[in-house]
């Protein structure tokens, strides 16, 4: 039996709302904000990155399993938006930690799904027996090129899950993964910014593969939607995971706990798992959750994880995820994001 | 430079300070030696929430931080009373003043330019939780 010990969000506290992007480059506020489903996005501090992001979510998981750092065997980070093209953002979370150095550590990268490939690995890693604790971690502050509709959506935050076989707060049942070559998604080496297919992004990449990855788990389980208390899908906008929860036969009640992009924008590789973490905020013992990620090029992760009589004594131990998003947010005017996200072309002599 | 920062990595990242075995008095950063004359100390981590004992505002800031100006730069003193001086991220000089709760997050303090490493640490952060 292995599954979740603790886990813990961060989300930085700057917004900008669709409106402000949208009147920079002339275009329908409310044409956006009905195509995509998003109010406003959140945006990293210009002191804040993947790094910092993945350390204060692992904090808060940290917090709530309840464990020496120095039990952790494996820190996995999944991220396309890694500080370094070369140097594992990894180690920096791991010596923040205090994990190091009798621990594994690797980045991953998989658009938006890499989170969820950490947790993935670790799990396995825990389940064969390799090490007591394994550490996933899914985040990002991810760019979309300016006028672009990206721009509207990408976003930063991040979520970590301690994995582990004992004290559990949510045992992992089941797990299936679903991956095509698809190139809907992609940012060449030394580009900036991504580049995408556009409606491509949609029905052969997107929805094929959550209802790929959700049908087979389903079928491999032998549960139904019904039975699940909370779903929760990649969420690059804010269609996409109600239409593809109510494909696989989900209904809206299910899907509103973890679906946080209105608010929040597309944290990228912390997209589900940012949503998992603000159910298992407020799940009661005994629920079934299903995630499912995504991630272009292209490729979900489903997982069905059953929470135990433990998370409620969990619950309470570190910030909610719905408070790093609704609570005292700074909103940033476009020439502030411009500065935050690297935007401007400085003077560096 | 890469050899001065990993030095400094238990301290910035960890907050590890040293006590002294004799005197119980904190050092941070960890020193060889007590101002008691001691040198048998013992590792210590320090609490990561306190209030702001004093502080100032950075409204001309060297090259690192220019982009950053107008910037506080506090005298944190942490809940065991020990003091640290760093700066206050997420906040406007006007919603900082002495006895305001806060809590020291992990944050990039500064980088050796565009292409050289990033250099991270701690900075403290306003209560973001008050209704």
């Amino acid at each position: 039996m292995v599954g979740i010990v603790g886990w813990g969000a961060y989300i930085p506290r700057y917004r900008i709302k669709l409106e402000e992007i949208a009147k920079i480059w002339g275009a329908d506020a409310e044409a956006y904000r009905r195509g995509l489903q998003i109010y406003q996005k959140s945006v990293p501090g210009t002191d804040q990155d993947t790094a910092t992001i993945s350390v204060e979510a692992a904090k808060n998981a940290v917090t709530r399993a309840g464990i020496d750092p120095v039990d952790i065997g494996a820190v996995y980070v999944g991220s396309e938006s890694h500080p370094y093209a070369v140097k594992p953002t990894g180690t920096v979370v791991a010596e923040a930690l205090g994990a190091t150095p009798d621990c594994h550590c690797a980045d991953f990268e998989f658009a938006c799904k890499a989170g969820s490939e950490g947790m993935f690995v670790a799990l396995a890693e825990v389940k064969a027996g390799e090490m007591k604790y394994a550490l996933a971690i899914g985040a990002d502050t991810s760019q979309g090129a300016p006028g672009d509709a990206l721009e509207y959506s990408a976003s930063a935050g991040g979520a970590a899950f301690i994995m582990g076989a004992d004290d559990l707060a949510a045992e992992c049942l089941f797990t299936h993964s679903y991956m095509t070559d698809t190139p809907d998604f992609w940012r060449r080496e030394h580009e900036y910014y991504p580049q995408h297919a556009g409606r491509f992004t949609g029905d052969p990449a997107y929805f094929k593969h959550i209802m790929g990855a959700g049908k087979a788990i389903l079928e491999k389980s032998g549960m139904k939607p019904g039975d699940f208390a909370y779903a929760v899908f990649h969420q690059p906008n804010g269609k996409f995971p109600m239409k593809v929860g109510k494909m696989l036969g989900f209904e809206k009640e299910q899907l509103e706990t973890g679906w946080l992009v209105p608010w929040l924008g597309n944290t990228y590789s912390g997209a589900s798992p940012v949503g998992l973490t603000a159910i298992l905020d407020v799940a009661k013992p005994g629920d079934l959750i299903l995630m499912v990620s995504y991630g272009s090029g292209a490729g979900s992760d489903a997982f069905i994880w059953k929470t135990t009589e433990r998370l409620k004594e969990l619950q309470g131990l570190a910030p909610h995820t719905r408070d790093y998003l609704d609570k005292n947010q700074i909103y940033l005017d476009y020439g502030q994001y411009a500065k935050h996200r690297g935007k401007i072309i400085m003077n560096t002599g | 430079m890469p050899a001065g920062y990993t030095r400094e990595i238990p301290q910035r990242y960890r907050l590890e300070a040293g006590k002294c075995k004799k005197c119980g008095a904190v050092h941070f950063p960890q020193r060889l030696a007590c101002a008691c004359g001691s040198k048998d100390t013992e590792p210590y981590v320090l609490p990561s929430t306190g209030k702001i004992a004093t502080y100032s505002v950075v409204r001309v800031g060297p090259s690192d931080f220019m982009d950053l100006v107008p910037y506080v730069v506090a005298v944190v003193e942490l809940d065991d009373g020990t003091k640290l001086t760093c700066q206050v991220a997420d906040a406007a000089p006007e919603e900082v003043s002495v006895g305001t709760p806060v809590t020291l997050e992990f944050r990039k303090v500064n980088q050796v330019g565009g292409h050289g490493i990033i250099k991270y640490g701690y900075k403290a952060v306003l209560d973001r939780f008050v209704e």
